[in-house]
Formats: C-alpha cells, sequence, structure tokens
C-alpha cells in the first residue's frame, strides 16, 4: 500500500505560439491546432535546465504536500532530454534539494518515465519511505535541431512534474495497482539519437497508443472490478489532443474526464502527466471516493496505467 | 459483397475523401487515411471481418492500400 501526498509543476515563462513556429516551419498556426489541438508551449530559458526545472517542480510539490526534504528517502528522476549522457539529473536534483546519500535514480523512459516512476515509487516506498518521483524534460533543445520537421517540433514543449508517494496510507489518495508494459518491437519507431533529430513514425506511434492506453485502463480496471465510467478524472500523458479524444471514446467515456492542458504547453513528454496532476489536484482536485486514473504511452514503446483513490 | 467491398466499405467510412482510391494506391500519400484514421480503420476492420489484429501486425505498411490490406486480412481469415 502507498499513497500520494500532492503534485508540483513548473512551466518555464517564455510562451511560444503557433504563429511563431509557423512561420519557421511554412506552414499555417491553424494546422498546428488541428492536429495536434496545441496552441502554445513553454520553451525553457538558456540557463535553464532539467535539473533546475525538476528542483523548481520538487519544490511546489514539498510544499503542497506539506513535506520537508529532510522526509524524502529516495529521488526518482524521469527525463528523456537531459543535457548529457551521464550522470543523469537524479544525483544532481537531491543534491540541490540538499537530501544528499539517499538514492536518487535516473528513468531515462521518453512519455511514459512519469507514470513508470510513479508505479515504482509505490512498491519501493515499503523500503524507503516518502519517494519523490520528479519528470522533467527540455525538448525545445531537441525539436530546434535542424532540419527542423514540421510533424515533430510544433508538438513538444519544456517543463517539469513533481509527485510526491508515501509508505502505507500516509496521504490523501491511496495507490490502489498499477500496469506496466513493453515491447521493443517497435523500438525504431520514436527513437532520438545523440545530436540527432527526433524520429517518429507518426502513424505507427498514433495506432499503436490509440490501442494500448485504453487496452491497459481497462485490464487495469477489470482486475478491480471498475469500469472506466467509475472514473472521476483520467490523467494523462499529454501527447495529442486527437489521441486522448480517441482514447476516451475506445473507453466509452465522455472526452471531458480526461483531464487537457496540451492546448497551453504542449507535450511535454514524461513531465506532462505530473503537470496535468498538479493543476488537476490544485482545482477542483481530489474528494473522498474519488477513483483517479493516470495512463501514459511513449518510446519504447512503454505503456502503463495506474489506479488510485481519494479517501 | 466481396472482401474488396468490404474493405473499400470501411475506408471510405473512416476517410474524409470520397473518390475511390486505386488497388495499388497509398492510402496515406493520397490523403484517404491520416495517423488518426488509421487506428479508426483498424478497428472498424476487426469488427467487420469478425478478428483480432495482434499488436504485433499493427505496422502501418500492412495498411498502406486496399491490395495489402485484403491480403492481410485474408491471411487472417
Amino acid at each position: 500500500m502507498a499513497a500520494i501526498r500532492g503534485f508540483g509543476a513548473y512551466l518555464p515563462s517564455r510562451v511560444v505560439t503557433n504563429e511563431e513556429l509557423a512561420a519557421q516551419l511554412y506552414c499555417e498556426a491553424g494546422w498546428i491546432l488541428d492536429v495536434s489541438g496545441i496552441e502554445e508551449r513553454r520553451y525553457a530559458g538558456p540557463d535553464e535546465t532539467v535539473a533546475s526545472m525538476g528542483v523548481a517542480a520538487a519544490e511546489q510539490c514539498l510544499e503542497r504536500a506539506g513535506a520537508g526534504a529532510a522526509d524524502i528517502g529516495m529521488v526518482l528522476v524521469s527525463s528523456s532530454s537531459n543535457e548529457r549522457r551521464f550522470p543523469g539529473p537524479a544525483s544532481g536534483i537531491a543534491h540541490a534539494l540538499s537530501v544528499d546519500g539517499i538514492p536518487a535514480i535516473d528513468l531515462p523512459v521518453a512519455s511514459a518515465g512519469g507514470l513508470f516512476g510513479m508505479a515504482l515509487a509505490a512498491s519501493l516506498s515499503a523500503i524507503y519511505g516518502n519517494i519523490l518521483v520528479i519528470a522533467s524534460e527540455k525538448m525545445s533543445a531537441i525539436v530546434s535541431r535542424h532540419p527542423l520537421e514540421r510533424g515533430v517540433a510544433p508538438l513538444f514543449g519544456d517543463g517539469a512534474g513533481a509527485c510526491l508517494i508515501a509508505r502505507g496510507e500516509d496521504g490523501p489518495v491511496e495507490i490502489v495497482d498499477s500496469v506496466l508494459h513493453s515491447d521493443g518491437a517497435f523500438a525504431e519507431d520514436l527513437r532520438l539519437g545523440w545530436d540527432a533529430p527526433l524520429e517518429m513514425n507518426g502513424r505507427s506511434v498514433i495506432l499503436h497508443a490509440s490501442r494500448k492506453i485504453p487496452s491497459a485502463i481497462a485490464e487495469l480496471l477489470g482486475k478491480h472490478g471498475q469500469s472506466a465510467l467509475s472514473i472521476q478524472v483520467f490523467l494523462m500523458h499529454q501527447a495529442n489532443q486527437n489521441l486522448m479524444d480517441r482514447v476516451a471514446r475506445a473507453l466509452e467515456v465522455d472526452a471531458g474526464r480526461f483531464y487537457s492542458n496540451i492546448r497551453r504547453y504542449g507535450n511535454t513528454s514524461s513531465a506532462s502527466m505530473q503537470i496535468a496532476a498538479a493543476e488537476w489536484w490544485k482545482d477542483p482536485g481530489p474528494r473522498p471516493g474519488d477513483l483517479i486514473c493516470f495512463a501514459a504511452f511513449g518510446a519504447g514503446f512503454h505503456w502503463g496505467a495506474l489506479l488510485a483513490r481519494a479517501v | 459483397m466481396d472482401n474488396k467491398d468490404r474493405i473499400l466499405g470501411i475506408v471510405r467510412k473512416v476517410s474524409t475523401k470520397t473518390a475511390l482510391p486505386a488497388p495499388d494506391e497509398s492510402l496515406f500519400d493520397s490523403g484517404f487515411l491520416d495517423s488518426f484514421a488509421l487506428p479508426d480503420m483498424v478497428g472498424e476492420l476487426e469488427r467487420e471481418f469478425g478478428i483480432k489484429i495482434p499488436d504485433s501486425d499493427l505496422n502501418p505498411r500492412k495498411f498502406e492500400s486496399l491490395a495489402r490490406i485484403q491480403s492481410y486480412i485474408e491471411s487472417r481469415m
């Protein structure tokens, strides 16, 4: 048994509109909105890093959870856009939070890393106590690489999210269960080499995501005798509004149950789910009895879902 | 109705285009299917032909044209 004590997020201040990108990509701003549901995204400044954004999200998370750095027993950091090969951002973030000495582990899992981190923390909290799960991405540094891809560059933005997972029932929302899956058969369909542009077979990614996400959610809910209709809110990786709408349709629930902020932030890869959760947690937030379903899909492919219940 | 006509009916159902694609014409390049119409079409094919397409076969190239779709579907029947 593990519990969620709270979420935090950080978004850089610079807003990049579709109009600004359309001029560079020789396309219409309206086309970007039509194919993605994205109107604008945030880009980090030159002095902002994966680690610095992760620290900012973590600090907000701890403040909202009423916890201090001394309460943390482990740090898990998801990022697919770290500025260097190694070390990853986890140890630096732990140092900045003044928790040197505890294990700080990197999870380089694009898009689904925030979900995988939460699911792993739910199990590891029995050993390590409070675990801070951070997902931070500076995707602008990747999608700005030339040649600019019209089908990729407008989709992504920067930001960070954080979640504090506690042992036992020490939190307002208990984690009921999770399902995680990986399949390397299509690993080449979404990949990022060192210093190379991001390569994405969009048809394959959308085809698999539109089937695997609802399948994982149904698998998880079925294990616990629940249906999608019993879920108060779906907090899903914010990849594409059209994808979220299709997942809702596959589960036969109203798309309004899927919290969405993709219009404002674009796809912030593994950070997006926790950024969405931080916003929803603040307003309207969980009420006793609410069932909350998290879900994500990303490069690898890796995908899964996590079920939580407000107590 | 033969398989070819059943497949054509599905493509026309999920596509925004009303013209008839040639058997070997790329449904993607010609604009009959986009990334989001593809999963819709695959779901419709499963329902129409009463088959379950495994994840390992979810390669867009298998569904590139009417001829490829027909070949794949008939291999699963």
